[in-house]
């Protein structure tokens, strides 16, 4: 009798904890999905607004399910959309960041690793007081190289030309690859290096046999970081070039601030999503080692 | 491993050697040399320059503190601090809400974890000016949400925050929370799993619910991660330029200036580089401000850390 | 010809100096073991011949060559390292062969040391597997062959045992040891376990804040500690360190330290040396497995004393059962057979085996 009471109260007590957690369940989905709504519908009316048709677009509003589909806006906003004057669509300032971006980000992170390389394995003295100097560049706000840089460029005359814009991201861009580099190397036991020196390898060898085989993943963090960050950059883009020499970032302020009072919502959707893809697939393909440059950018 | 302090060797190392030796020190010296101008040349010479009688061009009389005396009699400038106090108070707040919210739940051993994550994260991959640009959509009161939700029914409802001078800093600030919350999640979520489970573990058999447990255990443990993302993102506050240019172009009027679209305005729009770079040595001090004060914190910890082991 | 001389050797890091004034000397064939308490300045000793530290002042000369400002793939010396440091993108084959790459050794005599060795480590069944797939103890092996395939001068190893279990630690204590006596290189070792240094080496190096204390043959070292130290760390359970007074009893020279009851206790000393003024203190010293039960058989014996204990723990390992006896404030240790192993509580009868007391100064820690 007093076995089937205490049988009861168990079974009771675990209906009472089944039912609370299928509710903190229900609670912690709910959530979720409210909050993924919020993200992801942003991405969902730009997407839809490239395919849709403008009358459709302005009757029914942005935020509505597509009741058309044509591809018109791709090809005008890539080809032929005026912005600033020029009718010749976003492919020209697309082709300026890739020819800006992909040079940059390789010098950078290449540099990046040999001076991390240097800073953790091959120190001498100072070498810490010289890497946080070098460590405040990550820190510099870009306002205040903004002079220095526009009268250095026009000195050297690369004003207005994609190779200032290499050489800025560059250089800006060196405090983090060094340091993305340096803090993953000095987790590379200093036995490997002193074996490899006593095995008879030098400086170069021991780089390439011994430190560069160990850093894909590092090597995968840093590009992604800088191949992103260049690519959003605006502010550089926009005072140390004009015209056709602006990066796609320039390009698409432009387009959206523009003189026209109509707003082309399908051309512009799709000259935005034209200016967010490549960032976008390198997200979607190398989420894990964004996430981890980005954690690592922030906590030192 | 010091290798500069091997030269003080007993014997004469052949030239060979010594070669070998300074090879690092070669290579690295283009890169220092190239940040070394980059951090101080640079940041000192903008700094000569807001201290000079420069307009249109750089020019080197020195004038002394006349410019920053302009800048805060200035009702523009007065505007743009003033906004970025408010949007760093209530964006840095937000956005660590939002994100701690989201790590929490995420934490609670969800299904598909990977796909929540790539949601909350994919704004941070696109540029401010793309989020900037689709958001002044969605703002706009005939064509985005509030044409939305007035179709719905509700004809009364107003979200024209872009187009109030009142409102519509709070337009980037959502908008900036939109973007960073996902930033803030990744690194809660990131001290979330870095704490001892054996400790949680502990709070769970001492009878404490979820809610205490994370209150009481888990987020003091995390206390130092709280400092470093305020940091992090008081710092993009600061350096906030981007967002606010694509999303009201300081509109309406100037109602939403920066101090950095301000800095932008004086170099290359009105020719008053000193004034100018006065403002940038402004965000300059503010970044100090923030960032001296928690490196000098992180080193103590260290240091206090270290002298416990 | 000695492989290896060390003169006057001294490092400082800053203001600190880690070592101050080494000697040291390996004969061909020698294996050297240098040990010490963990900051003794061992490991920097070791690097410092390796060259991976550079030398403040003092000499170091491999074979016939002064080698101070020689770098270290040029000092023909192989080094076996604590963390194995096998490069982990390598497979074993290739870590094997990558000094030998650097160095430019022909082909085909790579191939013929690599097969050498990998039958001598018995390892040829890894050769083509990387470090992440091997257990600690093939590690350890391969770390071996690396160093093994270069036939160099002199072999160093750091600690190279201490990541392992201890099981496995001391089957390749052995295996180290097969493998010296077959290749017959001079060796350096480093490490901080004393029964390491005392099983290996031909002469061991026992170091202590930057001075080597003893350097002897481990009987030498083991038996007559030069000092207080020296006593105290070579050796587990430590050698017992009593405070006593030196005197003569029926004329001969004696030690006299009290005891847990009030009472004292006096015991002849075996081996009497001539200056030993009564009334001196002096610290006894007593290896615990100098102590044992008292028994007749024992008394005709020379060089026995006598004297009874308390017993407070009692710690039996199976082999043998340590028990800590009280000497007036003193805690002592002694070993014994589990058969004669004292109980808890118990007076105990003991037995000092004088022959084997050593006899310090209180003042300079020195053996008398």
């Amino acid at each position: 009798m007093a076995d089937a009471v205490l049988e009861q109260t168990v079974d009771h007590e675990a209906a009472v904890a089944g039912r609370r957690r299928f509710w903190s369940r229900v609670l912690i989905y709910g959530l979720l999905a409210i909050f993924s709504l919020v993200y992801i519908v942003p991405l969902f009316v730009v997407v839809f607004n490239s395919f849709r048709d403008l009358p459709e677009i302005s009757r029914n509003g942005l935020i509505a399910i597509p009741q058309s589909f044509r591809l018109d806006a791709w090809p005008q906003a890539w080809d032929t959309y005026c912005i600033g004057g020029a009718c010749e669509g976003m492919k020209r300032y697309f082709f300026n960041s890739l020819m800006m971006t992909i040079p940059a980000t390789i010098i950078s992170t290449a540099l990046g690793m040999i001076n991390g390389y240097i800073l953790s394995k091959w120190r001498f003295r100072g070498s810490e007081v010289l890497f946080t100097c070098m460590l405040l560049g990550v820190f510099m706000p870009g306002q205040i190289s903004l002079l220095p840089w526009a009268f250095l460029l026009g000195k050297i005359g690369l004003n207005n030309s994609v190779y200032g814009l290499i050489l800025v991201h560059v250089i800006q861009g060196l405090s983090f690859t060094t340091l993305f580099c340096r803090n993953y190397y000095v987790n590379i036991p200093d036995d490997l290096i002193k074996a490899a020196r006593i095995d008879g390898a030098g400086f170069w060898r021991i780089f390439w046999k011994i430190v560069l085989p160990l850093s894909p993943p590092i090597l995968i963090v840093t590009v992604i970081w800088q191949f992103t960050g260049i690519w959003n950059e605006y502010l550089f883009g926009v005072v140390l070039n004009s015209g056709a020499q602006q990066p796609i970032t320039a390009a698409l302020v432009a387009l959206s601030t523009g003189g026209t009072n109509v707003r082309v919502f399908d051309v512009m959707s799709a000259a935005v999503l034209i200016g967010a893809l490549p960032p976008l697939l390198v997200y979607f393909f190398g989420g894990k080692y964004f996430v981890r440059g980005l954690t690592q950018g922030a906590i030192k | 491993m010091s290798i500069v302090g091997a030269a003080a060797q007993v014997g004469a190392p052949g030239w060979r050697d010594r070669l070998g030796k300074a090879v690092p020190i070669i290579v690295l010296a283009p890169s220092l040399v190239a940040s070394f101008i980059y951090v101080f040349v640079f940041a000192g010479w903008t700094i000569y320059i807001s201290l000079s009688n420069s307009s249109l061009l750089p020019t080197y009389d020195f004038v002394g503190f006349e410019h920053y005396e302009a800048l805060w009699a200035n009702r523009r400038w007065n505007i743009a601090y003033t906004n970025l106090f408010i949007f760093s108070v209530f964006y840095v707040i937000g956005a660590m809400a939002v994100g701690l919210l989201l790590a929490i739940l995420i934490d609670q051993r969800i299904r598909a974890e990977s796909f929540w994550r790539t949601i909350f994260l994919y704004p941070l991959a696109v540029s401010f000016i793309v989020t900037g640009t689709v958001w002044s959509w969605l703002y706009n009161p005939t064509a985005g949400i509030e044409f939305l939700v007035r179709n719905l029914g509700w004809s009364n409802f107003e979200f024209a925050l872009t187009t109030d001078r009142k409102l519509a800093i709070y337009a980037i600030v959502l908008t900036g929370i939109w973007q960073s919350s996902g930033f803030a999640m990744a690194l809660f979520l990131a001290g979330l799993r870095s704490v001892d489970q054996d400790i949680v573990k502990a709070a769970q058999i001492d009878g404490a619910s979820t809610f205490r447990t994370y209150r009481k255990v888990i987020l003091p443990t995390i206390a130092p991660i709280f400092l470093a993302v305020m940091v992090v993102l008081l710092q993009f506050a600061i350096k906030t330029f981007d967002l606010a240019v694509a999303l009201t172009n300081s509109g309406p009027g100037i109602s939403t200036t920066f101090p950095a679209i301000y800095v932008y305005d004086l170099m290359f729009q009105r020719g008053q580089i000193a004034e100018g770079a006065a403002a940038a040595v402004m965000i300059l001090l503010a970044l100090a401000a923030v960032l001296v004060p928690y490196a000098l914190y992180v080193v103590w910890r260290r240091r206090k850390e270290s002298g416990n082991g | 010809m000695s492989s290896l001389t060390i003169r006057n050797l001294r490092k400082n890091f800053g203001a600190v100096e880690v070592l101050k004034g080494i000697d040291l000397e390996a004969r061909a064939g020698e294996f050297i073991a240098l040990v010490g308490p963990s900051g003794c300045g061992k490991s920097t000793l070791l690097a410092m011949i390796a060259g991976l530290e550079s030398v403040t002042s003092g000499e170091i000369w491999i074979g016939d060559r002064l080698v101070n400002s020689v770098a270290p793939k040029d000092r023909d010396i192989a080094m076996v390292f604590q963390s194995y440091a096998l490069y982990p993108t390598m497979t074993v084959r290739e870590n094997m062969l990558f000094g030998m790459e650097s160095r430019g050794v022909p082909k085909p005599q790579q191939q013929e040391a690599i097969a050498r060795v990998a039958a001598l480590l018995q390892i040829e069944a890894l050769l083509n597997r990387k470090p992440g797939q091997l257990s600690g103890g093939q590690r350890q092996r391969v770390a071996m062959g690396r160093a093994l395939v270069r036939d160099p001068l002199l072999f160093l190893f750091d600690e190279p045992l201490s990541n392992l279990d201890a099981k496995l630690r001391v089957d390749m204590r052995t295996e180290i040891k097969k493998l010296h006596h077959r290749v017959g290189k001079t060796t350096i070792y480093v490490t901080h376990d004393q029964v390491e240094a005392m099983t290996l080496a031909s002469r061991i190096a026992v170091m202590h804040q930057g001075e080597v204390q003893q350097f002897d043959e481990p009987e030498v070292v083991y038996n007559r500690p030069a000092n207080i130290f020296v006593a105290g760390f070579m050796g587990s359970p430590a050698m017992n360190f009593i405070a006593a007074e030196l005197t003569t009893i029926d004329g001969k020279p004696a030690v006299t330290f009290p005891l847990a009851n009030g009472r004292t206790a006096a015991l002849a000393l075996h081996n009497g040396a001539a200056d030993r003024a009564s009334g001196k203190q002096v610290v006894l010293g007593i290896r615990p497995e100098h102590l044992s039960r008292h028994n007749p058989e024992l008394a005709g014996k020379g060089g026995i004393a006598t004297l009874t204990a308390p017993v407070e723990v009692v710690e039996p390992t199976g082999a043998e059962t340590m028990a800590v006896m009280r000497f007036g404030e003193l805690e002592v240790v002694g070993r014994f057979a589990p058969a004669e192993a004292p109980r808890m509580g118990e007076d105990m009868p003991l037995a000092v085996d004088m022959t084997h007391a050593c006899l310090f100064d209180p003042a300079t820690q020195r053996l008398i």
